[in-house]
């Protein structure tokens, strides 16, 4: 074969490549996060209003859990909290904070003013845990399942819909968690 | 009123790259002067159209106009001046306005440094220049309009991203855009070549100061990129192999095979197929740049803007100007022939192996980097190669690169006699190993194998390129600014591998808590957190803590890290502190309250990390004057090739 023809065949085997990526990415919502079906990437931070709790990845571990990370700062987690707060009544599977490069008096007051929807939340005010984990923009929700891997990340506010058609399908079937 | 009569202006510039591109290109394919002569025109006009759209869009940034939805929504009446103009660039709009306006700029050099090439292919080289333009106008004008106006009016506007409120990234832009931008006139030299079917030494001499000079822009964008994450994103690295990061380095890495391929084309008549390769790589690694920075593809720290319907028209422009040239290259450079041979010792080997190894650093970074992307295409889950990628391939390729540069620029032209420069070799390579092991053992001490080794190669790159500059100085010979030019960046190449070398292994760096009066010792030195103090800025406020660094027990430095919070964004930053002396930096970045008058502190004492961007300084510089020879200004007419003369001469 021509060898003068090989950069122009390697080109569109890229550009296969760049396509599906380009496709892939308005599902970016489900934006394949490098992590997906990966450990979740370590981390240990001191959780909102008890200044002498950390949370560690390991504490999580043994039940699935989904973290959301928001931001007083932040409009369109303003718009998912009633979504957030519907998840928390249902109460089938914890849902942590990640309080991303926030004060923690502004969290406080958010939370005390429109309600808690989580069972714990962790501040990150430098945003390492949020790089480690790619996040991209707040809101962002990850499904971490039982053995720590992350199976799911969806950029952009929680829906009622993305709840139950990405979230709880991905919940093992069996009773309800605490 | 102004934003429209910026938008107007760069509907008409879109008009006027179109003329460009046609009459460029099929003026040149009917031999038809009067077409020809509309292109130059053309040009000045698309600088003057595309200038007035920036100047638009600077006075609605400075007026403080957040009617505009851009204006409004990377500015604040708080922003200091400085920043609201640099904003201009602080998204991913007028980011494409500001790529259009400094093509336009290259585009116009190229008109009015033509007029010496030969007519038709000028206007070639212009009119695949008007059709990268169009692209970009297109682009911006369908997908990504600056000028967009809001309604309702917001009272003020939602901040420039704070990360980008800093002198250094105000400016690394524009600079890394010159470069990116700068590599489109090499490109469209080699289009312009291959559609004229003829590709002689002369290209090659029109070709290299403009590829050299982008080149030497993008070493300095790239430079101030890495200095800037130093200081400002507080990790105290300097280099994280992150995507963006690697889509600058990927066309400086083909640009520098580029640069020396170009030698040998000009020299010698050789690699002239693999020359054109490199030219269309060089630029299309620039728009595949673009493509992952604007796309959202690829997830990375930088990550400002991102949206997928401007990812598939990047793409389709990506396949149009790519997939063209390199159809138009399987067409056509199988007709160049190179007849000039030579042996293996001779210096086109060496550029060769060079250009062999600076292509395989380049694939190693193009792999790292789309990993995830290809194995999502194969439906594999989502990867990403990490930093360990990097660091264990890069120098597999480019410490054999080192051996050959040292080696290889004793080399003449054509005849491999090295032997005839033992005395040279040996010389150089027992200067570079008594005074590395000197530097290494007596100075730092033993780290792992691979820092002696680089920093004995990093000596011998610079000993080996100071034999001939000396050599001519000795013998009362002139020193051409090639030479001058080739000699520094080559320095520049040998400081940066030393810096890199002692930064990795001799850095010392602990994170601790410590509360006011507390110490913590790094080697010799000990950093002590005096006190903390409020701060008070234009549009943040915060706390700087006041640290003192002593060595011995005596104080040398006082470090001052700030942590800021910007109102508007509400979001924190930190600024290290930062005491650079001549052989390290003296670091410390503020971090959280943990309460109790306790601060967790970053400390890190940083051999050598200066040299690292002072290198990038003496490539751009050495960039810049062998850009600046007299031979290339010289107005030679292009059949003119005097073989003799070229052997004669042994710079590069």
């Amino acid at each position: 074969m021509n060898r003068f023809l090989l950069p122009i065949i390697a080109f569109f085997m890229l550009g296969a490549v760049l396509y599906i990526g380009v496709v892939h990415s308005p599902n970016k919502s489900t934006m394949a996060s490098a992590l997906l079906g990966k450990p979740a990437p370590a981390f240990e931070l001191p959780v909102l209003g008890e200044p002498a709790r950390k949370l560690k990845l390991a504490d999580l571990a043994g039940r699935p859990w989904v973290m959301n990370v928001w931001g007083t700062w932040c409009i369109a987690c303003r718009e998912e909290h009633a979504a957030l707060l519907d998840i928390a009544r249902e109460g089938r599977i914890p849902l942590i904070g990640l309080n991303w490069r926030d004060e923690d008096e502004a969290a406080q007051q958010w939370l005390a003013q429109l309600g808690n929807p989580y069972s714990a939340v962790m501040i990150d005010r430098e945003g390492r845990t949020a790089i480690d984990f790619g996040v991209y923009g707040a809101p962002e929700t990850f499904f971490v399942d039982a053995a720590g891997r992350v199976q799911y990340r969806h950029v952009g506010p929680m829906t009622p819909e993305v709840w139950q058609r990405e979230f709880l399908s991905r919940l093992p079937r069996g009773p309800s968690l605490p | 009123m102004i934003p429209e009569l910026g938008q107007f202006a760069l509907i008409l510039a879109l008009v006027l790259s179109g003329a460009q591109t046609f009459f460029g290109l099929a003026g040149a394919a009917r031999r038809d002067e009067r077409w020809q002569a509309v292109v130059r025109p053309a040009v000045a006009g698309q600088f003057v159209l595309i200038s007035t759209a920036i100047a638009a869009l600077v006075s609605a940034f400075v007026n403080f106009d957040f009617s505009v939805l851009y204006v409004a929504s990377n500015s604040n009446s708080a922003l200091p001046t400085f920043y609201r103009v640099a904003a201009l660039w602080g998204a991913h709009e007028g980011s494409l306005l500001l790529w259009a306006w400094i093509l336009s700029v290259w585009t116009l050099a190229v008109a009015i440094f033509s007029r010496h090439l030969p007519a038709s292919f000028a206007s070639r080289v212009m009119g695949v220049l008007g059709f990268v333009s169009m692209g970009f106008l297109i682009f911006t004008l369908a997908t990504s309009n600056p000028f967009e106006r809001i309604l309702p009016v917001p009272a003020d506007g939602r901040d420039l991203n704070p990360v980008l409120q800093d002198p250094a990234l105000a400016i690394h832009p524009p600079l890394l855009y010159m470069g990116y931008v700068g590599f489109a006139v090499a490109f469209a030299f080699a289009c312009a070549a291959m559609l004229e079917g003829k590709l002689d030494q002369a290209w090659a001499r029109w070709t290299r100061p403009w590829t050299t000079l982008a080149w030497a822009f993008l070493s300095v964008g790239i430079a101030l990129g890495s200095w800037w994450a130093y200081y400002e994103l507080g990790w105290g690295g300097y280099w994280f192999w992150d995507p963006v990061e690697n889509a600058s380095f990927m066309p400086w890495l083909v640009g520098t095979a580029l640069i020396h391929s170009l030698a040998a084309t000009e020299k010698r008549g050789l690699f002239k197929s693999w020359t054109l390769l490199l030219a269309i790589l060089a630029f299309s690694l620039s728009l595949l740049g673009t493509f992952l920075v604007r796309s959202g593809v690829l997830v990375s720290v930088h990550s400002f803007a991102a949206d997928p319907t401007r990812g598939m028209f990047i793409l389709g422009f990506l396949v149009i100007v790519i997939g063209g040239a390199l159809t138009l290259y399987a067409w056509r450079a199988p007709l160049l022939k190179s007849t000039a041979g030579f042996d293996v010792g001779a210096r086109e080997a060496f550029l060769l192996y060079n250009n062999v190894l600076l292509v395989a650093a380049g694939a190693i970074v193009f792999i790292g980097t789309l990993a995830p992307l290809i194995a999502d295409a194969f439906g594999a889950p989502s990867i990403s190669v990490g930093t360990p990628w990097f660091t264990r391939l890069f120098p597999v390729a480019m410490l054999p690169l080192l051996a050959l540069v040292s080696i290889g620029i004793h080399a003449s032209w054509k005849q491999g006699r090295l032997a005839t420069q033992r005395s040279r070799l040996t010389l150089g390579l027992a200067i570079a190993i008594v005074v590395g092991l000197l530097v290494v053992f007596a100075a730092y001490g033993p780290g792992r194998w691979l820092t002696p080794v680089g920093v004995v190669l990093g000596i011998w790159v610079i000993v080996s390129s100071l034999f001939d500059p000396v050599d001519r100085l000795r013998r009362r010979l002139s020193l051409s600014r090639a030479i001058l030019g080739m000699t520094l960046a080559h320095i520049g190449l040998g400081v940066c591998v030393i810096a890199i070398a002692a930064v990795e292994t001799y850095t010392i760096e602990r994170d601790v808590a410590l509360a006011q009066g507390e110490s913590v010792a790094l080697g010799r030195y000990a950093y002590r957190f005096d006190s903390i103090e409020p701060l008070e800025g234009p549009n943040y406020d915060g706390v700087r803590a006041v640290v003192t660094v002593l060595r011995d027990g005596q104080p040398v430095a006082v470090l001052h890290p700030e942590k800021r919070n910007y109102w508007v964004q509400r979001s924190t930053l930190t600024e290290a502190g930062i005491h650079s002396r001549w052989n390290m930096d003296l670091f410390a970045a503020l971090g959280d309250d943990l309460g109790a008058g306790r601060w967790s502190v970053r400390a890190q004492i940083r051999p050598l990390i200066n040299y690292v961007w002072l290198a990038a300084g003496l490539m751009a510089l050495g960039g810049l004057l062998a850009a600046s020879d007299r031979r290339y200004k010289s107005k030679v007419p292009a059949t003119e090739t005097n073989p003799a003369a070229a052997a004669g001469v042994q710079a590069s």
